[in-house]
């Protein structure tokens, strides 16, 4: 999947040695990495590897027993995420980054209309123009396959994917840098899941996104991301590029995740 | 405000304090009102008390008022803009009985008015006070539950939400429906619940010469807007705030200009409107200033004077 | 460094498989492999199925990691060490330097046909119609009907989705052409379109590295023929 990634820049988002104890429970260990603008990182393993602890520490929403993360802001400044002030890290996301969720109830307001849910981060960083608002929010959904006559519907009348592509839009509307998901597709159907995955492969490429994608899905790793890091109780057991991680596994986890794909 | 700092010594009512609070209350509301004074339209909580009525009936109001209550003060107490309607002549009748405070039902005379869902129609003056009843005083309660985020979102004014809210009227109805409790940015900082006064009042808010108190009994919390301060009601520029407009003159006193509650006068479904500030409908009828249903003697008058203008211009025609 | 410098260089590189789902069993592909490949050179990887052929396409590649050694590719007047480089260098040789021409296509799914080929160029930097221009010529040289071109290749016959493959291989400007198997479930005419257009890549000065089963195309391509089989590993690992 070859897509242009900028190697002169430094990056967007650095871990380095995160880790999270949980009381005496492990959370994740000694994660480092980087990521830069266009690049789609995809981290895997089973429920209880660290994933989703890994994903809140990167986003600032969990505070690491040890280790930082160091973000690249649109001022070129690099600020460690634990330094930030909670009005900082909340504009950073809503502004600079975007979070789609697994479950699109917890990335999206069910009762309030499509129009809403995309317009809230523009009304939430000062537009004021109804109209502007509205062409903006019809145009992304265009973008994201939904047709734009059901701006005011709200996403209750959505089918699944939909919900998956609405939550997209709402993210995407401020031309974020930076988009961490969660199982994206989890939950979808088979036709669905490949709609939203080329959807955002697209997204990704248009608009230059760096990408941090935790997934249990190998075939979404292999169709989404550049990299690949394998999680197995709290530590990355294997790293690098997608293709090699998933066509010459190395470490015996990787081995036993890739054996275990149903080809079709 | 002409509070002592020292106890009353002439209780009105024998066994309570001056205006029925105890010293240690009124300084701690006071406290309160302070902070809530130097951080204009900042939500401060308050140790709210029981009172001797109750939640509904204006409790942080009463509160609020019984904390800034002189003995020299004049008091008046609205209710919907009425000085006759049973919480308002309760209100009234509690601080004659606890504070023996001289009353008023003109908003010209008071120097501490309590109202519920109202501003008076005529400009408030400096040095008067209007204490607002609150019921709900956090304004994005429904779309935000929980208190701790909607605390953390007005620390960091994080109100795109609130717009949403407006943003979906529009959609829906093609205009912002809501016509009470319309939330306003005071000072281009706080959002604000101006409480259930109709959105018609709500440009009497900005600029007012009079401090104005907001107490939310059962809440405890007491926000206020010092005298002078920008307060602007939300909106969007292609669909800016508009308040009510009414197209008939009150029915009474002709006022084309101010806020009209419609009554109905018979069992057949007649209706009329008429200024909901009492006061201010009298006192223009005592001026001379009639509309279309004053009475028999303004029938005569219009049969008489057939040429005159009624106060919105139009000629005054008679009735059928 | 000069232009005759060999565009890829493998040297003395060893790969084996462990399997540690089958008790760690280590299965040797290949030991001690070296050989370079020039620029305007076809070298032809020969030798019996299971010798480690595409095994090495995929090591230069980067597909595959390697035990042992060094898999040097120039890049713009620098070289790249494959076994050691990062992702993000591979990713970037993959722009900009090699191009690989797989036996099967793993096609997106949704994505058409004209996009699939096109990629590769919009990924350099091409213009989107002069990328477009590219794509159409190409498919018409391969004889892929015009009327699929708007369809994503999943649905497509093996050798049309073999000449998709070929086109989005050969559409990108690079140094390095990595073909593995390119005609093999080809007809003669195509498979003289795909012997044509290896030949003007050689002209152009590409150095190329393939697999050709059929003997009739490999000898008409090929400059040299390097003989895996010379890289078995004769001793298995205890």
């Amino acid at each position: 999947m070859p897509m242009p990634i900028p190697i002169s820049t430094p990056p967007l988002l650095e871990a380095r040695g995160l880790t999270k104890f949980y009381g005496d429970r492990l959370g994740c260990r000694d994660v480092s990495f980087d990521i830069r603008e266009g690049e789609v990182l995809a981290i895997v393993g089973e429920s209880g590897s660290g994933k989703s602890t890994l994903l809140s520490l990167l986003s600032g929403q969990l505070p690491a027993s040890a280790g930082e993360v160091l973000y690249r802001t649109r001022a070129g400044e690099i600020r460690d995420l634990a330094a930030l002030s909670e009005a900082e890290r909340r504009f950073l996301f809503r502004t600079d980054w975007g979070f789609v969720h697994q479950d699109a109830a917890r990335g999206l307001r069910m009762g309030v209309s499509a129009g809403g849910n995309v317009g809230e981060r523009l009304m939430a960083v000062g537009a004021r123009s109804y109209g502007a608002i509205r062409a903006k929010a019809e145009d992304w959904l265009d973008r994201v396959e939904i047709d734009p006559t059901r701006i005011d519907e709200p996403p209750t009348a959505y089918s699944g994917g939909m919900r998956q592509r609405l939550q997209i839009a709402r993210n995407l509307v401020t031309a974020p840098r930076l988009v961490f998901m969660d199982e994206p597709t989890g939950g979808l159907d088979v036709s669905v899941q490949a709609r939203l995955l080329d959807l955002v492969r697209r997204l990704v490429a248009d608009m230059g996104l760096a990408v941090i994608v935790v997934t249990h899905d190998l075939a979404v790793a292999r169709l989404l991301s550049h990299r690949i890091m394998v999680m197995k109780q709290g530590r990355v057991i294997e790293e690098g590029l997608t293709d090699r991680v998933l066509d010459d596994p190395r470490a015996a986890y990787t081995q036993l995740l890739v054996s275990s794909i149903l080809q079709p | 405000m002409n509070a002592p700092l020292s106890p009353q010594t002439a209780p009105a009512a024998t066994g309570y304090n001056f205006a029925y609070l105890d010293e240690q209350t009124k300084r701690m509301i006071r406290r309160a009102l302070l902070k809530a004074v130097a951080i204009p339209g900042h939500q401060v909580p308050f140790a709210a008390r029981d009172m001797p009525m109750p939640y509904g009936w204006g409790t942080g109001g009463i509160q609020v008022t019984a904390a800034i209550l002189g003995s020299g003060d004049v008091l008046k107490v609205i209710d919907q803009g009425a000085d006759d309607t049973t919480n308002a002549v309760s209100i009234r009748a509690f601080f004659q009985k606890t504070a023996n405070v001289a009353v008023t039902t003109r908003t010209a005379e008071a120097t501490v008015i309590q109202t519920r869902h109202r501003i008076p129609e005529k400009p408030l003056k400096a040095g008067q006070t209007l204490v607002f009843q609150v019921p709900i005083p956090e304004p994005l309660r429904f779309l935000e539950p929980r208190e701790t985020e909607t605390r953390v979102m007005h620390a960091l004014a994080d109100y795109g939400l609130m717009h949403v809210k407006l943003y979906e009227d529009i959609a829906k109805h093609g205009h912002i429906a809501k016509t009470y409790a319309y939330p306003v940015e005071v000072e281009g900082r706080y959002v604000m619940d101006p409480s259930p006064i109709p959105k018609f009042d709500n440009p009497k808010l900005s600029m007012s010469p009079a401090l104005q108190l907001f107490g939310a009994g059962r809440e405890k919390r007491i926000y206020a807007l010092p005298p002078f301060t920008r307060v602007k009601s939300l909106d969007f520029e292609d669909h800016p705030f508009e308040p009510t407009r009414f197209e008939a003159p009150c029915a009474l006193c002709g006022a084309t200009d101010s806020y009209l509650d419609e009554v109905v006068t018979d069992d057949r479904g007649t209706r009329m409107f008429v200024c909901s500030d009492t006061d201010h409908c009298e006192e223009r009828r005592a001026d001379g200033h009639r509309g279309l249903l004053a009475g028999d003697d303004l029938v005569d008058t219009i049969t008489r004077e057939a040429d005159v203008e009624r106060d919105d211009g139009a000629p005054i025609v008679p009735l059928p | 460094m000069t232009h005759s410098d060999p565009v890829l260089s493998v040297e003395g590189v060893a790969k084996s498989f462990v399997m540690h789902l089958r008790g760690g069993l280590t299965i040797p592909v290949v030991g001690d492999v070296a050989f370079t490949v020039a620029a305007g050179e076809c070298v032809v990887l020969g030798g019996p199925s299971g010798a480690g052929k595409s095994s090495i396409l995929k090591m230069v590649w980067g597909n595959y990691g390697i035990d042992r050694g060094a898999i040097r590719v120039r890049s713009a007047d620098r070289l790249v060490d494959v076994a050691t480089a990062t992702p993000r260098e591979i990713l970037g040789l993959r722009r900009t330097t090699m191009g690989y021409v797989s036996q099967f296509l793993r096609a997106v799914p949704r994505v058409a046909t004209l996009d699939v080929v096109m990629e590769p160029a919009l990924a350099q930097g091409l213009a989107e119609t002069e990328a477009r221009a590219r794509a159409q010529g190409l498919l018409t040289r391969l004889n892929v009907p015009e009327r699929l071109w708007t369809l994503p290749p999943a649905t497509f016959s093996g050798g049309e989705q073999q000449r998709v493959n070929i086109a989005r291989g050969l559409i990108a400007d690079v140094d390095l052409l990595l073909l593995d198997e390119p005609t093999a479930s080809l007809d003669a005419a195509n498979r003289a379109v795909v012997v044509d257009l290896i030949e003007a890549k050689k002209a152009a000065g590409v150095a190329m590295l393939g697999i050709f089963h059929d003997g009739d195309v490999r000898d008409r391509v090929a400059t040299r023929i390097v003989d895996v089989s010379a890289f078995a590993v004769r001793e298995i690992a205890a």
